[in-house]
């Protein structure tokens, strides 16, 4: 299929009959915009677009797209996906998810789509905090948090989303904040077009129960200086003049130093295919929390056999190696005997 | 019962020979093979494996023990025999375990090397039953079987360790020779399992021929016996177990339906099987997916079912409880599903390999909610082929899930099958969803995907890749009609009603009830209902009491969600109803509440089915006839 049997579409394509019913002032708007107005760019049709959520604020996303779409149900969106996208090769299935449906009740189905590798566009919006329950902490909670289930606060040191993401084998991991649509639109355009599962996980902001949990590092004023961008095969360094950036240690650690300290020429090259992980669970460590100069961009994005072809394929090799089923085989296959009348 | 002359087998119609020895002595291959050549020579047969759920307990303990209980004969038989004829103990602790559901004046085939001192220690024997006298009564025949296996293991070459393990195959040449079985396909048999290693094929080839010759050759048995062909129905034949008629039913299904089938599973016994089947038969376009975990089993099947493939999960004991959120899922989101439920031994981990009837009324209502779910139960192994076609049928028609309620007894028992003719299995095409399907106030054409078939009430499956149907579905109640999300009251009383009669509606397919009552429907005192696994035991316990000349009726329930519509008449018909479960009682709760009939319960939960000469007993009583319930090893037939 060529681009030009794609039906030229607009936002209003994308978007359904439905009234969308966050909170004012939430981040997920502007993330639902940064999707609705990419995926005219992205030459896919509505009919072979699905959508797939499980529950909490960013699970209702589905209702807001008009194409194909599950509100499942707590934490399972990964497993639904995965049996729709591994029988369904020919369609763009994506996830949409918060930090609790992906990392709490979820997160066993999220590690192992990621490690199986199912063609699966895995948009994670983490306010780290609990919205639909009306705000209890989540598994990103900063540990300390005071919440309404944590009046003395928080007892739990929080996931690092990315840095899980790597160590469940994930091919395919990236950072991006709902106050930068362009960033978005970049990320999500990348983790679309990647062959197996794309997780993304969006600092996005909750403003009734955790308003300003990102504010430090992507408000306007302060991101130049606390955003780190990564991009494949260039030097990794940011501030509004360019003047920090990361290097590598010999002790093998890395460090955010001053360039003119060091030179250009001793700043980390960013590698987004290295085979190797390490360095991209390094930088998803950078920073201890968003208050402080945190990497955004994609941190890694290997090729690795996508798990829905592997799939496809043993049954293509069954059927040349044993032809067709045959159903009077099958049922004659554990061995027969005749009765004569 | 049997005639004999010097020199000729003796004539038995029927036989029960049970198989025991350690976990890891063979004896499920051991059982399973003399079945396989039984049913070759046109015996019935019904078999019952026993096995403990450890893969290897300690070697010579209680725990260990493993059993294969197979009944063979000249005529249709429903169940696997209520005692055994004949014992084939491997060790002390198979002996310990099973002596005592021997019939009395049976016969007791032990591997006297197994009893030496420390084996009869580790099964808890204080002296050795073989000369203390306990076995007065049965007919004990004392044969070396390890050291005769040892010796032509070291013909053929084989380490000491490695031969001992054949001494099942001795057990088995024995065997067959004593019950006059064909020799050849057996070794054909071991020739092909073994073919990838030529030292053990030949030590389990010599270990078979030695254990028939020694039969043959020592006059230690008095006689040998015969069990004719029974009479079967002109037919090709094979043995299947549950667990494969399911899968192959659910292939087949998927087959007439035109559709990709898609099992969505992890792994739990005794349901695994229908996994591993499966996983085999990709040229059928079978896709298996190992989930991580229960529940991921059922989403993805979801997934796959949203995406127009035939949706199947399978599982077990606490794996149903684990789906139970997502099958509420199905219910809301009406889309096909086969929920697969090999039951087993309860609560939580239960007996793992023990089989129970008792996860009805979890299938009827174990979910939050009003969600209800059709039910079939297959009632016999070969049933279950039947059992997957009817559950695919009703899923698709009715965009439902469906629940197969299966049981260890079912999915492991094996029995022959007159295979049916793949030319005349139903056509199962469905139609997705075309065209839109409502048209909005401004005559806008629009599709709705909780618009639903007058008839049916099954809302349209429309499938992602079909332009101009693009529609979200969810767990969140619908407006009827748009499916459009909705808290409005009376929308929501609406919606379950809808959902209710839209499974009550699946009755109108039904055939009338198949009542088995010689003098009509009403004509007998008491009727027995059944449903699933009991009805090989219910069958032959009315048998017996048929043989007896008293009047018993027997109906078998396949549907348990809805019930059939004719139930409540035909159970008010009778003045009394009995309905023997292996569980606490929870058909019985559902048609004294469905109906208000007077039923009584006969439960059995001790991990194993229903003996024929147990339904025979309280239906007696039930009547009040003051008579002894017939013996199994008495000829009124099993």
């Amino acid at each position: 299929m060529t681009d030009t049997t794609i039906p030229v579409t607009t936002r209003k394509d994308w978007t359904s009959d439905q009234e969308v019913r966050w909170c004012p002032g939430c981040g997920d708007y502007s993330i639902l915009a940064a999707v609705q107005m990419l995926l005219p760019e992205l030459g896919v049709r509505r009919e072979n677009t699905v959508f797939v959520s499980g529950i909490g604020c960013a699970a209702r996303f589905p209702y807001y797209m008009n194409t194909y779409g599950m509100h499942s149900i707590h934490g399972r969106a990964p497993a639904v996906a995965t049996g729709l996208a591994v029988t369904r090769p020919d369609l763009d299935v994506w996830v949409i998810s918060g930090d609790g449906d992906a990392l709490s009740i979820g997160g066993n189905h999220l590690i192992h789509a990621l490690r199986r590798n199912v063609r699966l566009t895995i948009l994670m919006f983490n306010n780290q905090i609990y919205g639909l329950t009306k705000g209890q902490y989540s598994p990103t909670s900063e540990k300390g948090k005071i919440t309404k289930s944590t009046p003395f606060g928080s007892l739990e040191t929080p996931f690092n989303p990315i840095s899980l993401a790597l160590g469940a084998e994930a091919t395919f991991v990236a950072r991006t904040h709902d106050m930068d649509r362009k960033h978005m639109q970049e990320v999500f355009r990348r983790a679309h077009a990647h062959d197996g599962a794309a997780f993304v996980e969006i600092y996005q902001n909750c403003n009734v129960f955790n308003d300003g949990a990102f504010e430090k590092i992507t408000g306007r004023d302060v991101r130049a200086d606390n955003l780190i961008p990564l991009e494949h095969g260039r030097p990794i360094r940011f501030g509004s003049e360019g003047q920090r950036g990361v290097v590598l240690d010999p002790d093998g650690r890395l460090r955010i130093v001053d360039v003119a300290d060091v030179g250009e020429d001793a700043l980390l090259v960013h590698d987004e295919q290295r085979d190797e992980p390490g360095l991209a669970f390094q930088l998803s460590r950078l920073a201890a929390g968003p208050d402080e100069p945190t990497p955004v961009g994609v941190f890694r994005a290997v090729e690795r056999t996508e798990y829905g072809a592997a799939m496809g394929h043993q049954l293509v090799e069954a059927n040349e190696r044993k032809g067709p089923g045959d159903l009077a085989a099958l049922l004659r296959s554990g061995g027969t005997w005749t009765v004569d009348s | 019962m049997s005639t004999a002359t010097e020199d000729h087998p003796k004539e038995l119609d029927r036989v029960v020979i049970r198989f025991a020895g350690d976990s890891g002595d063979g004896m499920q291959l051991t059982g399973t093979q003399f079945t396989s050549v039984s049913s070759l020579f046109g015996n019935d047969t019904a078999t019952l494996p026993d096995f403990p759920a450890e893969i290897r307990a300690p070697a010579g303990t209680l725990a260990g023990v493993s059993a294969f209980q197979v009944h063979i004969s000249d005529h249709d038989i429903l169940t696997p025999g209520d005692a055994p004829n004949v014992l084939v103990a491997m060790n002390p602790a198979a002996l310990k375990a099973n002596i005592g559901a021997v019939a009395s004046g049976g016969i007791v085939i032990v591997n006297v090397d197994a009893f030496d001192e420390r084996s009869l220690e580790k099964a808890g024997y204080a002296a050795n039953p073989l000369t203390d006298g306990s076995l007065v009564g049965y007919t004990v025949y004392e044969v070396p079987m390890t050291s005769l296996t040892l010796e032509v293991g070291k013909e053929a070459g084989v380490k000491p360790r490695d031969a001992e393990r054949s001494k099942n195959f001795f057990a088995l040449g024995l065997l067959s020779w004593l019950y006059s079985r064909p020799v050849e396909p057996t070794l054909e048999w071991i020739a092909a399992r073994f073919a990838t290693n030529a030292l053990i094929l030949d030590a389990n080839t010599r270990a078979f021929k030695a254990g028939h010759a020694f039969g043959e050759t020592t006059e230690v048995f008095e006689s040998t016996y015969q069990v004719r062909p029974a009479p079967h129905e002109p037919g090709t034949y094979t043995n299947v177990t549950g667990n494969t008629a399911l899968a192959w039913g659910l292939v087949a299904a998927a087959h007439q339906a035109h559709l990709p089938l898609f099992l969505g599973s992890y792994p739990i016994t005794p349901a695994s099987d229908i996994l591993h089947e499966l996983s085999k038969h990709k040229q059928f376009g079978v896709r298996t997916f190992q989930a991580e975990d229960e529940i991921a089993g059922i989403g993805a099947a979801i997934g796959a079912a949203f995406g127009g493939a035939l949706g199947v999960t399978t599982t077990s004991g606490p794996g149903i409880d684990l789906k139970a959120e997502s099958i509420g899922l199905a219910v809301s989101l009406e889309l096909p599903l086969v929920i697969i439920d090999i039951q087993r031994g309860g609560p939580s981990t239960g007996l793992p390999t023990k089989t129970e009837q008792s996860d009805l009324l979890h299938a009827m209502f174990g979910r939050h909610g009003e969600a209800p779910v059709p039910i079939v139960a297959p009632s016999t192994p070969s049933d279950c082929f039947e059992a997957a076609f009817e559950a695919v049928r009703i899923a698709l028609t009715y965009r439902t899930p469906v629940f197969i309620l299966s049981d260890g007894y079912l999915a492991n028992g094996a029995e022959p099958w007159n295979l049916p003719d793949v030319g005349s299995l139903p056509d199962l095409q469905v139609d997705f969803a075309v065209e839109t399907n409502h048209r909005l106030e401004d005559g806008k054409e629009v599709f709705w995907p909780y618009v639903r078939d007058e008839r049916t009430l099954a809302r349209p499956w429309a499938v992602p890749g079909t332009p101009g149907l693009e529609h979200r579905i969810g767990g969140l109640e619908k407006a009827d009609g748009s499916g459009n999300v909705s808290y409005d009251p009376l929308n929501h009383e609406r919606m379950t009603h809808l959902r209710a009669a839209k499974v009550a509606g699946i009755a109108r397919d039904f055939e009338p009830l198949a009542v088995d009552d010689e003098d009509g429907v009403g004509g007998a005192p008491v009727v027995v209902l059944g449903w699933g696994s009991t009805y090989g035991a219910i069958a032959a316990g009315v048998r017996r009491i048929r043989a007896r000349g008293i009047k018993v009726a027997h109906v078998h329930l396949k549907h348990l969600n809805p019930f059939p519509r004719d139930l409540g008449d035909v159970l008010r018909a009778y003045p009394h109803v009995l309905v023997p479960e292996t569980n606490m009682g929870q058909l019985v709760k559902l048609v004294r509440a469905d109906f208000l009939v007077d039923a009584r319960g006969l439960s059995k939960v001790q991990g194993v089915p229903f003996r024929a000469g147990e339904i025979e007993a309280a239906v007696l009583d039930m009547l009040g006839v003051d008579a002894p319930a017939a013996r199994d090893t008495e000829d009124i037939g099993g």
